[in-house]
């Protein structure tokens, strides 16, 4: 399959002399959903300045879609839709006036703008607030009038870089629904987040970027597959006085009613349901500690050791 | 880009230009309208029958065409200033950074947005000045050219300001102590001949006389300066401008980090 944005040894050096890039590799396939991952002042928001044409980067290539970026950045730009972080439209203008004048810049015929408008003020969900005033929309609708401003040159690329800070959960999930069907139509998504479950529910492949550099870039099921521990909580029937001693695995105790336990991979959990029940306690419910994502997040940041500050 | 796909580009910004100060116009079409027309109240009309004519002309009419310049001078230069700046503030300049729009199509777009608003205000003040005097105009395309070139002139003007502008009071120092003062002595209110030689040197430095000698030439066919020096001094000028501002912009300067 062939490469939806090829990122070579790319270097950011702020004018102070903050190196927020240091040298990064990316490939992205065509139709990728792709999760960028990285505490906050990695370099995510630079990588995606640099792709978008708000950031110049200090050396090294990147290729949208086969366009090479200095040779060719018109032609890159029109592949690409941005959803930035912080909300970047006149807050004095229509809703239907910032979409249909971002496709005239884009050098859409007023028709066609016009056309486009209304199909993806329609999808997202903003069609009934076309005459308002951008200002007085919701944080949730600002966000989803970013996604159609984004969308309605039609790029083969979606950058989104954290859609969903601060959006309720309702909303969120039928963002997610969304951001689906639209990488089932076939747009490739590159999206930024610090909602971990967000990655492991849409994204088939992570990157990991700290420090400027990429420490992890593979499918999301490989990711998950190197977690070797996971913890879970179990709800027991009885009141126990202390935790109770099970072969093979670490149990401790939270509270009377309630047992933490870590289970290594492949280790089952049938064993130590058999140990419990011949100690007379019954399992009412189960369930996982915490996001498997974030607990391997966590240890390869810990371990890289490289988190530094904003520039 | 293709041609065509550049031209919508242009007139996407352009529009939306003036669909900013026409949904304003309180802010942007009438405070010139009032301004000016205390002029021609006070200095036209009160003061002006005391004074007696200027270069042979009643001192309403020769002050008519220097107001009128003063009003598209300041108008195309605050448009283009406030807007773009704003554009920055808002962050909503990302929007045009994404789009594969050339950057003079960016320039041209806000220039013309400019022109359009000065020619606007200057149109509105011409038709006040009709309500206070006969207006005869020398040469209408002396006075279309003039007017034009210079509305183009500030408007690439209060682009260099808004790019280089980091806070509101950015924006509002030159128009305060540079636009103004020279609009002032650029001989709209006197001709540099009552001056006294030394004086009339040091005005010809301000390169507004020229353009307001100009104009006034379109109407009333005198100026204290060959119209053909002003027109290529405003050229120059505008050429140099332009050349710069595209610098600015592909070098990214005060847009890009």
């Amino acid at each position: 399959m062939s490469s939806a944005l090829s990122i070579r040894n790319l270097r950011k050096v702020y004018s102070g002399g903050f190196e927020a890039l240091k040298g990064i590799d990316l490939e992205v396939e065509q139709g990728q959903f792709l999760a960028l991952l990285g505490p906050n002042g990695a370099g995510k928001s630079t990588t995606i300045g640099i792709i978008s044409g708000l950031v110049n980067k200090s050396s090294g290539s990147i290729a949208v879609f086969g366009r090479d970026i200095d040779r060719d950045f018109s032609g890159a730009k029109r592949e690409i839709g941005v959803v930035p972080q912080e909300f970047n439209f006149n807050q004095f203008e229509r809703v239907a006036d910032i979409v249909a004048t971002q496709a005239g810049m884009y050098g859409l015929p007023r028709k066609l703008a016009t056309q486009r408008t209304e199909t993806y003020l329609h999808r997202l969900g903003l069609w009934d607030k076309r005459n308002e005033r951008s200002r007085f929309l919701s944080g949730g609708m600002k966000r989803r009038l970013m996604i159609a401003r984004a969308l309605v040159h039609e790029p083969r690329l979606l950058i989104l870089d954290e859609p969903t800070a601060g959006v309720d959960i309702e909303l969120r999930r039928s963002m997610w629904s969304f951001l689906r069907q639209l990488n089932a139509e076939g747009t490739t998504i590159i999206l930024t987040t610090h909602y971990l479950e967000e990655a492991e529910s849409l994204c088939r492949q992570i990157a990991i970027i700290d420090g400027g550099e990429i420490v992890v870039n593979t499918e999301t099921k490989t990711l998950l597959q190197r977690m070797n521990t996971e913890t879970f909580i179990l709800d027991i029937d009885e009141p126990c006085e202390a935790a109770p001693a099970a072969d093979g695995y670490a149990v401790r105790k939270i509270d009377s009613t309630t047992l933490e336990v870590d289970v290594v991979k492949d280790q089952g959990l049938n064993q130590l349901f058999s140990q419990l029940m011949t100690q007379g306690i019954q399992v009412i419910s189960m369930r996982n500690k915490a996001n498997r994502l974030e607990e391997l997040f966590v240890s390869l940041i810990e371990g890289n050791g490289a988190t530094t500050a904003e520039p | 880009m293709k041609a065509f796909e550049q031209w919508v580009a242009f007139q996407t910004i352009f529009q939306r230009e003036v669909r900013r100060y026409t949904r304003i116009w309180l802010q942007t079409l009438v405070p010139p309208m009032i301004t000016t027309g205390l002029y021609f109240v006070i200095f036209g009309n009160l003061i002006g029958q005391r004074i007696g004519p200027m270069d042979g002309f009643a001192y309403m009419e020769f002050i008519v065409p220097g107001l009128i310049m003063m009003a598209v001078i300041t108008n195309s230069y605050s448009n283009v200033v406030s807007s773009f700046y704003n554009t920055k503030f808002q962050r909503c300049i990302e929007e045009m950074l994404v789009s594969p729009m050339p950057n003079y199509v960016i320039l041209l777009g806000y220039v013309l947005g400019g022109v359009s608003r000065g020619l606007a205000v200057g149109a509105l003040v011409t038709g006040l000045a009709i309500l206070f005097m006969d207006l005869h105009i020398h040469s209408l395309w002396i006075t279309g050219l003039v007017i034009s070139m210079t509305a183009v002139l500030f408007s690439l003007g209060g682009f260099v300001n808004a790019v280089f502008a980091n806070s509101f009071d950015d924006i509002s120092i030159i128009p305060t102590f540079v636009l103004t003062p020279l609009t002032y002595l650029g001989g709209v209110f006197y001709s540099i001949q009552m001056l006294p030689d030394a004086w009339q040197w040091v005005s010809k430095a301000n390169p507004i006389l020229y353009m307001v000698n100009a104009f006034r030439y379109g109407f009333l066919g005198t100026s204290d300066i060959p119209v053909g020096a002003s027109l290529v001094l405003i050229a120059v000028f505008s050429a140099g401008l332009f050349a710069y501002c595209m610098y600015l912009l592909n070098r990214g300067v005060g847009i890009r980090t």
